[in-house]
């Protein structure tokens, strides 16, 4: 329990100890755990980040969802309308083809027969003819009586 | 376990008596025989032991403390990494607590009186007689295990504080200022003897409290344990035991009582206002 030069040499070592620590132990291990925290700190920051982006990305994508679904019903539906105009406009348009296709045929078919009609009375002016040369062969002159024949067969 | 040939007396005188190397009065230097001896040897000796455990218990810090902070990275740390890192956060903690000043040297001064004071503090958990009788084994005829419980070491301790606690009282109030703290206060500048005088003791007193509470602490304890180490080896357990459990305790607040008052003298030396 004397004091003596203990006292100076334990003085000395704890300096020695204390300058140690100062130099290669505090310093450190501070840095790497106020490292640490901040890594942390920054991880847990960028999970709820990136929490809020998936949240918000999957608003976005059911919005994306439901316009594209609306927009796509509204394509159908006016395809739809676009069609059954289509098909009436179609149908417009064959049935005005068909009248005409009809109306020409139909003056077509008068004309043939005011063509024939013609032909049949000149054959039949000429058969006339004909029949009454051969019976007043003798008492008519063909020629004398042309003008009244070609009347005749005129007025038929 | 006092063995046959002595008695209590001798066998707590023993156990009290540090390894001494020194000076004798005639001049040639040895090793003391006797507590006469070591006695004699007055200023010029030192104790072998308490420089040897204690610089054995500093070095072991230093040892696993650095190679714990030459590991540290910012991976998650484990097993003793994780030990030093709690400790760390913890001496950091209480610095930020009490300390209000910047000195990049407060909080591993507070470490390093921390863990060393622990350190030193556990030897106390070995029993009493273990180290002394293997170490007599070797021819070694005293041998005190705490160095706690030697003065020198906690005074040792507490002189580095005190000089630190000038040093930055100087430094940071300057000459004037920290002379006018030692004799401004309490009572005004007609009463500057008075308040030398108080300022006085109150400054000394740091130094003497933080050595002797120490010293009185473990000293006490290591007692008790001398004291259970005479009753008959069967019985020793039911005794020794308790005050063991008790004694963790003790360890850990004297150092942690250490370490908070190191803090808070040097906060108050980096203090410019009253």
């Amino acid at each position: 329990m004397n004091i003596n030069l203990t006292l100076i040499g334990q003085t000395i070592m704890f300096a020695m100890f204390v300058w140690f620590c100062m130099k290669f132990i505090w310093p450190p291990l501070v840095e790497a755990m106020a490292a640490r925290k901040k890594a942390i700190e920054d991880g847990l920051k960028a999970a709820e980040l990136g929490k809020e982006e998936h949240a918000l990305a999957q608003k976005n994508a059911e919005d994306l969802i439901e316009t594209s679904k609306t927009q796509a019903a509204e394509i159908i539906a006016n395809a739809d309308k676009q069609a059954s105009v289509m098909i009436d406009n179609a149908k417009g348009a064959a049935s005005e083809e068909a009248d005409k296709i009809k109306a020409q045929a139909k003056s077509e078919l008068d004309q043939e027969v005011v063509k024939a009609r013609n032909e049949l009375r000149d054959q039949v002016s000429t058969l006339v003819m004909q029949g009454v040369n051969s019976v007043l062969d003798k008492e008519v002159d063909s020629k004398t009586h042309k003008d009244m024949l070609s009347k005749l067969s005129q007025s038929l | 376990m006092a063995s046959g040939e002595l008695t209590s007396g001798a066998y707590i005188k023993h156990h009290l008596q540090n390894l001494t190397f020194g000076k004798f009065p005639d001049g040639h230097w040895g090793f003391a025989h006797t507590s006469q001896e070591a006695s004699d040897m007055g200023f010029m000796a030192v104790h072998v032991d308490t420089l040897g455990f204690s610089f054995v218990l500093g070095a072991l810090f230093l040892f696993f403390f650095a190679r714990a902070a030459k590991k540290a990275s910012i991976e998650a740390p484990s097993g003793f990494q994780n030990f030093v890192e709690s400790i760390v956060d913890f001496i950091d903690e209480n610095v930020r607590g009490s300390f209000n000043g910047k000195n990049p040297l407060v909080a591993p001064l507070a470490l390093t009186t921390f863990v060393w004071i622990v350190l030193m503090n556990t030897m106390d958990l070995v029993p009493v007689d273990w180290l002394p009788v293997l170490f007599a084994s070797m021819g070694v005829e005293y041998l005190k295990v705490v160095p706690t419980t030697d003065p020198n070491a906690t005074f040792g301790m507490s002189i580095g504080i005190f000089i630190l606690i000038l040093y930055y009282s100087i430094k940071e109030k300057g000459l004037g200022g920290f002379a006018g703290e030692l004799t401004l206060h309490p009572f005004g500048k007609w009463m500057l003897p008075a308040n030398l005088f108080l300022e006085g003791v109150n400054l000394l007193a740091k130094p003497v409290s933080l050595a002797l509470r120490l010293f009185g602490n473990m000293y006490a304890g290591e007692m008790i344990f001398i004291l259970i180490a005479l009753l008959p080896f069967w019985i020793q357990w039911s005794l020794s035991l308790p005050w063991a459990i008790f004694h963790i305790l003790i360890v850990l607040l004297q150092a942690f009582i250490f370490m908070t008052l190191v803090i808070v003298y040097m906060d108050m030396a980096h203090q410019k206002e009253h």
